[in-house]
């Protein structure tokens, strides 16, 4: 007879705001069969989030053996998430209901996803990620096919779909190859390992950095593995289209800072020339691509697939700045991104798609505030001070300068000023052209809430970013 | 070296000076859009006393010392070591003044032009102001930098929105020239930044060491930025575009104003920055400048359109004024500084002037008019002052700026002097033949019948009328705030590199 295993009840406390957040994305679910009005199941989703949020302060630590991991790094991406999700079901609820959706599951897959998302941004361990990266994208997958008698979005959901489960099968080959050199799937070990081993070099770890790095370029729509972007986020019901660029794209960074910073650092000379031309592909790609849209939503892909080109800058880095830098740059595009998509849901009324540019024509003139807004939002992508997107893309191009890669900010400050044509040309439309015909706009208080919450978002950051640098700053080891 | 730096008022009169007006147009955006008539006389009651409040700058300011005066500094970003500093010294003065005056003027001129979207266009004045007066005072390169880009936005609208028939592409053009020139800088400035030690405040970084390949780089960045804003030859195409089309006040406030941002940039950043890159780029500088002087000048006899005429005398003047800063010594420099401000009043002024017309006749062209001096006598008087200010008549202010930057120009290099005076008289040639075809001749039927300035009127042009005798007769008022500065500048960039000393004691003996 053997000595009875000992079992071990691991610490629990790291995994606070997930437990919470699993325990309430069931009951928002649940809460579908007993609440008959959607709005409340809104407002329960926005309670929840906020619950999720208060815990992540006494959350921080290690556990399951170091597969799961609360730091101040996972917990700045859960704000974000979180910001995320609170903006995301503000600007839905009238909208799911013009597009005539307004089913309770819509928000419990939001908060799944959004799990899915923390468990990525905490995960220590290839398998944990693997299990939030599925789980994030599966509940978005559904939510872009969401308007089901919509060819477009059913067309979104599929290439979303198949392209992303593409994306997973290079994340678990790479993961695998790991584990076959290694012996092991947990992150830091990796990097021990191959310091211990010298595995340096090793083209089969070559191989395995390949595939990761494909795995996420899927993840964060960075050329060239962005073809799915562009149908993705026209098709997909506009929240979910806000919520998209900015949800998934940050737990994809947080991963790639996980991986590449902690597990595979070692290697960094290798994926670092591997991620620069991406880097400046995507700003290219996405950039020159989106200056012939006419489809603001299309516009937006594009101009998403771009942010996502900058943002790779600060993990080209590859120092604590640089990831500081990840994270505030992706906090300050909730903002913006989202109030911009905002001012997009408003123009869709009954009957009325409103989601091409000319039908912003001479919106100064029939919605004088709104136009405004825009404007703010555009002049923010475009990173003109004093908005925030300045802010953001100055401390990307600062620690990509520190790190030594000034002439890959000199291409990117010189696509960053293209850029300025087409965010331009929406406030052109608007300030300097007539209306053509009478645009309607469906206001509703909790739109109003989140268009403050992202100005206020935008200027506050631009204006005065110390707290919110120091935040990131002090957030990595 | 940490200079003192002191602030005799006691109180953050720079801080009211860049903010007044941008909460001024909070308070606008609060006022209904039909009460027109209320906020045109908010805004021009925020402008005035943005005016009155600059005035003790004026009077306090201590001419015998160069360091920074009424500085005021807090952090502002400390996990990057930035800080809110602003401060005023010689060189920065005269402009903070200049927009302060600028602004007013401008409110009076589109009183009645401005009939569209006239809360708008009213804050985005307001909003310009903040902006202009934060570019001339920030002391740290980070908050610098953040004016010289917010002051684009509301730029781009008042050319986009009010401007003529081919706003748009003017205003586009404008936004991206400017746009792809300063994110170069940018990138200059975190270099800049990274390597004096993670630092942004100007003076600190005009007083450290540089290597001279490092320097020669940030001189090009920095030349993107600055050469475009001011704007030189080669890049000098967005202007007569730019300059054409913007209303009224946006030609009043670009000429000014805002092209002075870019002299003020060498002056301010490159060359006390980066002294030993400046000195070998000197006949570079120089040779653009001159192209300007005579290819603007040149281009200026074929033009067909009022405006169009006078923004090319624009690319003209500033070759001037470029010229004068980059002979290196003293009364270059000086000259430079007096013709930027000249520049301001006088083309300020002409602008001004065509806008009166302009809102009578709505034409720019010169061959719709003819023959104003009989219908419009007093119109035809004060244009005349203009015009020869402008071609740098004695006892006008243009003659003292154009004097002591040929001379300091001839010291400097004795072609460019010579063939910077030639610059002069192309520009009589074609600021009078402009005059003879706008006033004499036959009584245009267009022009017929048009009534002359109202006090309105009037009082936009009298302020300039005072300041460019004021400037002529006795330019010492203008030129005494300078000259400590504009020594210490000189020093720093005769001795502030490595292989400084001998050559500047020649140079210093030179100019003696």
């Amino acid at each position: 007879m053997g000595v009875p295993m000992q079992f071990v009840m691991p610490d629990l406390r790291p995994l606070t705001p997930e437990i919470l957040m699993t325990v309430l994305s069931l009951l928002v679910l649940l809460s579908d069969l007993v609440i008959k009005r959607k709005e409340t199941i809104a407002l329960l989703s926005i309670l929840s989030v906020a619950a999720v949020a208060f815990t992540f302060r006494d959350s921080l630590g290690v556990t399951f053996n170091g597969m799961f991991i609360s730091d101040g790094y996972s917990r700045f991406f859960g704000i974000i998430f979180v910001l995320n999700v609170i903006l995301t079901v503000l600007i839905s609820v009238k909208y799911i209901g013009i597009e005539r959706v307004n089913f309770g599951e819509y928000y419990g897959l939001i908060l799944f996803s959004t799990l899915g998302m923390m468990i990525m941004a905490s995960a220590g361990d290839l398998i944990v990620l693997y299990l939030g990266l599925e789980l994030m994208a599966l509940s978005t997958y559904i939510l872009a096919g969401f308007i089901r008698y919509d060819v477009k979005s059913n067309e979104a959901a599929m290439k979303y779909f198949l392209l992303g489960a593409f994306a997973s099968a290079f994340l678990l080959y790479g993961t695998s190859m790991i584990y076959g050199l290694t012996g092991t799937t947990n992150i830091k070990a990796i990097a021990g390992y191959i310091l211990l081993h010298g595995l340096m070099g090793n083209p089969a770890l070559t191989l395995a950095m390949a595939l990761f790095v494909v795995a996420f370029s899927f993840k964060i729509a960075a050329v060239p593995f962005h073809m799915w972007a562009p149908d993705a986020y026209e098709g997909a019901p506009t929240s979910i289209t806000a919520f998209m660029s900015v949800g998934p794209k940050a737990a994809g960074f947080a991963v790639m800072g996980r991986v590449l910073l902690d597990g595979l650092y070692p290697i960094k000379p290798e994926w670092s020339a591997v991620l620069i031309p991406i880097a400046i592909l995507t700003m290219g790609v996405g950039n020159i691509v989106a200056l012939s849209q006419t489809n603001i939503k299309r516009m937006l892909a594009y101009s998403s697939i771009a942010h996502a080109g900058y943002a790779l800058l600060g993990v080209i880095a590859g120092t604590a700045d640089g990831l500081a830098s990840v994270m505030n740059y992706m906090l300050i595009y909730a903002f913006m991104n989202i109030g911009a998509f905002a001012v997009i849901i408003m123009l869709r009324t009954e009957g009325f798609k409103g989601d091409n540019i000319t039908d912003y024509e001479g919106l100064s003139k029939t919605h004088p505030l709104l136009a405004s807004l825009m404007l703010v939002f555009m002049f923010s992508l475009t990173g003109i001070p004093p908005t925030a997107g300045f802010m953001g893309k100055f401390y990307l191009f600062m620690s990509a300068v520190n790190a030594g890669y000034t002439w890959v900010v000199i291409i990117a400050v010189i696509f960053s000023a293209i850029s300025a044509y087409f965010y331009l040309r929406i406030v052109m439309y608007m300030y300097m052209k007539d209306p053509k015909q009478e645009v309607a706009i469906s206001t509703s208080p909790s739109m109003s809430l989140a268009l403050a919450i992202t100005l206020f978002g935008v200027i506050a950051i631009g204006v005065l970013p110390a707290s919110v640098v120091h935040l990131a700053r002090i957030a990595f080891p | 070296m940490e200079q003192v730096m002191t602030n005799s008022l006691g109180f953050p009169i720079l801080s009211t000076l860049v903010f007044l007006p941008v909460v001024g147009a909070a308070f606008l955006l609060l006022i209904p859009r039909s009460e027109e008539k209320l906020i045109k006389w908010f805004t021009l009651a925020m402008s005035v006393i943005t005016f009155v409040i600059s005035l003790p700058l004026f009077t306090r300011f201590d001419k015998t010392t160069h360091v920074m005066q009424f500085v005021e500094r807090h952090a502002w970003i400390p996990a990057w070591n930035i800080n809110y500093s602003l401060g005023i010294d010689g060189i920065s003065i005269l402009f903070v003044l200049l927009s302060t005056l600028v602004i007013i003027l401008c409110v009076l001129i589109s009183w009645n032009s401005i009939k569209a979207k006239v809360k708008e266009f009213y804050i985005s004045l307001l909003i310009i102001e903040g902006a202009m007066i934060g570019v001339f005072c920030a002391l740290d390169f980070f908050l610098f930098y953040i004016f010289w880009e917010a002051m684009l936005i509301p730029m781009y609208l008042l050319i986009g929105v009010w401007g003529g028939p081919n706003r748009v592409y003017a205003a586009v053009k404008f936004f991206l020239y400017t746009l792809v020139g300063s994110v170069l800088m940018l990138v200059g400035i975190i270099v800049l930044y990274l390597y004096a030690g993670r630092t942004f405040d100007i003076v600190e970084l005009s007083t450290k060491m540089y290597p001279y390949e490092m320097q020669l780089w940030l001189f090009w960045a920095f030349f993107a930025a600055f050469a475009v804003k001011v704007p030189m030859f080669p890049v000098h195409t967005w202007l007569p575009d730019a300059h054409t089309e913007a209303p009224t006040a946006g030609s009043v406030i670009l000429a000014a104003v805002l092209i002075k941002m870019g002299a003020y940039g060498f002056l301010r950043f490159s060359l006390p920055i980066l002294p030993e890159a400046s000195k070998a780029m000197t006949p570079v500088m120089l040779t653009l400048s001159v192209i300007a002087i005579i290819y603007g000048g040149v281009i200026c006899l074929a033009q067909t359109d009022l405006k169009r005429l006078i923004a090319y005398s624009s690319v003209s003047h500033m070759g001037f004024v470029t010229l004068g800063i980059f002979a290196l010594n003293i009364q270059g420099m000086e000259g430079g500084i007096l013709q930027m401000v000249n520049h301001g009043i006088v083309t300020g002024a002409l602008f001004l002037s065509v806008g009166v017309i302009y809102d009578r006749t709505h034409t720019r062209q010169i061959a719709d008019y003819g023959g104003v001096a009989s219908v419009m006598p007093l119109y035809a008087s004060l244009f005349i002052v203009f015009t020869l200010a402008a071609i740098g008549l004695p006892s006008t202010n243009g003659f003292v700026g154009e004097f002591l930057i040929i001379l300091g120009g001839f010291t400097a290099n004795q072609w460019a002097g010579v063939l910077a005076a030639t610059g002069i008289i192309i520009g009589a040639g074609y600021m009078l033949w402009l005059y003879q075809r706008v006033f004499f001749m036959e009584t245009n039927p267009k022009v017929a019948g048009l009534k002359d300035m109202d006090g309105r009127e009037i009082m936009a042009l009298l302020p300039m009328v005072i300041l460019i005798f004021w400037i002529g007769v006795y330019p010492d008022t203008f030129l005494g705030f300078m000259h400590k500065s504009v020594e210490h500048l000189i020093a720093r960039v005769n001795t502030g590199g490595a292989s400084g000393p001998a050559i500047a004691r020649n140079i210093i003996e030179v100019i003696r």
